[in-house]
């Protein structure tokens, strides 16, 4: 927690984007987390890839659940729409809002509490119905805001900071979202921004649900030694498998320079996700392929990171519930709300 | 690159924009904070120690400072450094009891000063403390030098010179006014343990063009007319006056001008606005009492009828400029401006007429004496040279620093150690972290911009000549430009060791100037941080590999605005806010061993 305010300093070198705007003016209100947190580089990634985007802040939404992460919605892009929800529901929330309003940007931030345990059901389904939003875990194997007890991601075998070793098994939530039917699961790492950037860009460009697990120590509870979800073990550890990054159309043509054996996908607006495997044998394309090699990778005790699974092709969440292209706030009264006799008919099609 | 050696006094002090650009190296933040506490006296005693002349150079100080400070790079003006220095002197109460005691018993060391300036000055202020007996020679009636005689009054009143020439020559000073020293061999031969020459540049320089013998009573040497301005004796001028050249002095001469009656003043200058020497306040100042510059005219001749002058005829050039620099120039035409008087302001030069050139003081082929540039002393062991006197004209914050490097080479003279025996300069390095969320300094991030200084009115201030055009800044415009100030001195200081590389300092810095990224050479560096570091001028830090990944911490220096969050964010406390104190040695602080000691022990 901080109490000094983050002075303004318009200084005459800032970097501005195509819209005008510095960073500064995609940040939020000053973050009340721990200093040192891994959730605040996650709103640093975040705050960097809108700014380079050039997304309007107005045109995005924030949700969240409950919990440290569900903090930081707060701490980004200050001028955006936001909901901050019950514990665990923030995709039902996400869900609605998409199908009020089709063109807004939705970023959801959970945690591992808030989605692998008591937010579980509302996860695998906003996954399963494909809902177009990016679903950012910040997952620090702990909870953090109860003092630190295990969550449902925390490794079997791992050391509470107390000493005590977890026993029961972890959800791993990019294998779940994979086995769920998932079309986009990423992992990724707070300390790592230059592969958490690029991967926050590609998922908020991809049309669907896009998981991004990012390991995100927790500094107070679980950054000690034992520990699996430190930022010594999680640097020790991670295997970045491959590299994501997204492509504006204007720059698509200098993209030549030393990506030997990328892949380029074009999305929706005209953008390319480019990706590269830093495995040759790895095939992002197969879920049996991506499942296979994060259980090989567990095995040997390694967190495996990068775009692992991603599939453009399945139906998003619009499509599926054939949801209204029109914003519901630009819709007529009338058209909203037919009338009891448009209500008296339908019930006696019914009937 | 190599990791930074912060064990380099040199590298915080860099930090110190305003302290590494003033010649004597006033610890400007820490005056800054005292005067933000209300602590003026203490604030004043802090400029003394360094600067000696707080209320005087709080006045016409040139300001290296400001164009420095680092507030420039994020904002558009400077803190008002100067300016707030005259707070500290004009709330200041007695300072009498902190002045350094002088010993009743002397040294039995007896030093010769030639001119009561502000360098012969600042070498009493060092040395009588130490026991020594000062005797200065002053050709004028007064002491103080150009301080007094070609400073306006109403720029730099006379109460204040006096106020602060007094604290000096009190300690004992042996005064000797209406004294010209006519001869260095004499003066030598009356067997002084040292001499020290501070006799400024009192030469103007002269522009022989056609007319100038014939309109000598209309044409004045400006130096020599500010002086006789400011005693006396002269009293009027003519209604259109020109002033030749854009220098300082230039600015005294033609405000000086519409206090003694001209209406019509204007200052030429050969060249564009952007090679003028005059500091731009002082060309702001002169403007706002409607003095008009004149731009690319080059003098040509004076014209003179009748043995009058009439004005002069001028050049009007036009000049080719690449890179700031004049590649080609030309005379387009030829223009006559009509003239009452014309003073001639295009610069000043030292002159030794007294010195006999076969005494051992050697001179260069510009008739310079040759003077060591850390020592300060002649070719002529035992003699030596400070102020304009020294290296041709310059300011007075120079000069009080050739005062105090003259005196510390006059204190190993005198006791037959080497003059080049010189105790360097030290960083003293303290945490201000007072609790968890509590520093020890104000770090809050004042946008407002640059007080604005109140000045008499024009109606009012060319009644009198000595009516002080500046009014000094009120209580809020003070409280509100000490907090302008950045507070350089409490330096970030990093440590390798306790860095877990969570990204924390680097997300929080609101001047986005740390970065964690591999190593590679310095160009290269530059363009990979987190925000590009183009001012190649400020410098990088480069931490050591850190512990998890080898990657290093970077820091561009250049736009830090000192608001410590990135300490504050740290959970390891890698980074600190650390105030560092620079210990600058003075003569008293070169310990000397008596020399009846040595001769005891060989």
């Amino acid at each position: 927690m901080t109490w000094i305010t983050k002075p303004k300093v318009d200084w005459a070198g800032q970097q501005r984007n195509p819209l005008g705007l510095t960073i500064r003016d995609y940040e939020g209100v000053m973050s009340t987390l721990c200093a040192g947190c891994g959730h605040d580089s996650v709103t640093a990634a975040l705050v960097q890839a809108f700014w380079e985007m050039a997304i309007r802040p107005e045109q995005v939404i924030k949700l969240s659940g409950i919990g440290c992460s569900s903090k930081t919605p707060a701490y980004f892009l200050g001028g955006a729409h936001g909901f901050n929800s019950v514990h665990g529901r923030m995709p039902s929330i996400a869900t609605g809002a998409l199908a009020a309003h089709r063109d807004l940007i939705a970023v959801g931030i959970s945690g591992d509490g808030d989605s692998l345990s008591i937010g579980m059901g509302q996860f695998a389904h906003a996954v399963r119905r494909n809902i177009n939003v990016l679903y950012l875990i910040e997952n620090n194997g702990v909870y953090g805001l109860t003092k630190g007890q295990f969550s449902a991601s925390a490794d079997c075998g791992s050391k509470s900071k107390r000493g005590v070793e977890s026993r029961q098994q972890a959800i791993d939530p990019v294998a779940t979202a994979i086995t769920l039917g998932g079309s986009f699961a990423a992992r990724s790492f707070s300390g790592d921004k230059k592969q958490l950037v690029p991967l926050i860009k590609a998922g908020l460009s991809h049309p669907g649900c896009a998981v991004i697990d990012v390991i995100s120590p927790c500094v107070t509870f679980n950054d000690h030694e034992g520990s699996t979800k430190s930022y010594a073990f999680t640097r020790a550890h991670h295997e970045a498998v491959t590299e994501a990054d997204l492509v504006e159309p204007a720059e698509a043509i200098e993209t030549e320079y030393d990506w030997g054996d990328a892949v380029n996908v074009t999305v929706h607006d005209g953008s390319t996700i480019r990706f590269k495997k830093l495995e040759p044998d790895y095939d992002w394309s197969s879920r049996a392929g991506a499942l296979q090699y994060l259980e090989h990778h567990r095995e040997r005790g390694e967190v495996v990171t990068g775009l692992l699974y991603r599939d453009a092709d399945q139906p998003d969440f619009h499509t599926i519930a054939k949801t209204a292209k029109q914003p519901l706030r630009d819709m007529e009264y009338e058209q909203l709300c037919p009338g009891s006799d448009a209500l008296t008919s339908l019930q006696d099609r019914l009937r | 690159m190599k990791p930074t050696d912060t064990r380099n006094t040199e590298y915080f002090h860099r930090v110190v924009d305003c302290q590494w650009a003033c010649p004597a190296h006033t610890d400007v933040p820490e005056y800054i904070r005292l005067i933000a506490q209300g602590r003026f006296t203490d604030a004043y005693m802090v400029n003394r120690e360094s600067n000696v002349f707080p209320g005087i150079l709080g006045r016409v100080c040139d300001r290296p400072c400001e164009p420095a400070c680092r507030r420039t790079r994020v904002d558009e003006k400077p803190v008002a450094i100067c300016r707030l220095k005259r707070v500290a002197a004009d709330h200041k109460s007695d300072i009498e009891a902190r002045l350094p005691l002088v010993p009743e018993r002397k040294n039995g060391k007896r030093i010769a000063l030639v001119g009561a300036g502000c360098a012969s000055l600042t070498v009493c202020n060092d040395l009588m403390p130490l026991g020594y007996e000062c005797t200065v020679f002053e050709a004028l009636d007064v002491p103080g030098g150009l301080m007094r005689s070609n400073i306006p009054a109403f720029r730099l009143p006379a109460e204040v010179l006096d106020e602060e020439i007094d604290y000096i020559t009190d300690m004992g000073v042996d005064l000797r006014l209406n004294s010209p020293v006519e001869s260095m061999r004499a003066l030598l031969d009356e067997g002084y343990d040292a001499v020290f020459v501070g006799s400024g540049a009192p030469k103007g320089k002269e522009l022989d063009l056609p007319g100038r013998s014939e309109g000598d009573a209309s044409i004045h040497i400006g130096i020599d007319w500010l002086e006789s301005v400011a005693f006396g004796h002269t009293k009027r001028i003519g209604k259109r006056v020109l002033i030749i050249g854009v220098g300082n002095t230039a600015m005294d001469c033609c405000r000086t001008s519409l206090r003694l009656g001209a209406e019509d003043v204007k200052v030429m200058a050969r060249k564009p606005r952007t090679f003028f020497k005059a500091s731009d306040w002082e060309l702001e100042d002169a403007e706002e009492e409607q003095v008009e510059i004149v731009i690319n005219h080059s003098p040509k001749s004076f014209v003179v009828e009748d043995g009058r002058l009439k004005g002069m005829m001028f050049d009007i050039m036009e000049y080719d400029i690449e890179d700031g620099r004049i590649t080609d120039s030309r005379v387009i035409e030829e223009t006559f401006l009509p003239a009452d008087d014309v003073i001639l302001a295009i610069g000043q030069e030292t002159a030794f007429p007294w010195i006999e050139r076969d005494i051992g003081i050697e001179f260069n082929e510009w008739d310079e004496p040759v003077v060591d540039r850390t020592t300060y002393q002649s070719t002529l062991p035992g003699v030596f040279f400070g102020g304009d006197a020294a290296f041709g004209p310059e300011n007075i914050i120079w000069a009080v620093e050739h005062g105090h490097q003259a005196a510390i080479s006059i204190h190993n003279h005198v006791h037959d150690k080497p003059v080049t025996d010189r105790l360097p300069r030290t960083v003293n390095l303290g945490s201000r972290k007072m609790g968890i969320h509590e520093w020890s300094y104000s770090n809050y991030f004042e946008p407002a911009a640059r007080r604005q200084m109140e000045h008499v009115p024009l109606t009012e201030r060319f009644r009198e000549l000595d009516t002080e055009v500046e009014l000094g800044f009120t209580a809020e415009q003070t409280a509100c430009e000490v907090e302008r100030c950045l507070n350089c001195d409490i330096q970030t200081v990093f440590t390798d060791e306790l860095c877990i590389e969570c990204d924390a300092c680097v997300d929080i810095c609101p001047t986005r100037c740390l970065t964690i990224t591999d190593n590679a050479a310095e160009d290269e560096l530059r363009q990979n941080l987190t925000a590009p570091a183009d001012n190649t001028e400020q410098p990088l830090f480069a931490s050591g590999e850190l512990r998890q990944t080898g990657r290093i911490m970077v820091k561009d220096e250049n736009v830090c605005v000192h608001c410590g969050l990135c300490a504050e964010r740290c959970p390891t406390a890698a980074w600190d806010m650390q105030k560092s104190l620079l210990d600058i040695p003075y003569a008293a602080d070169h310990d000397v061993t008596p020399c009846q000691k040595r001769r005891t022990g060989t």
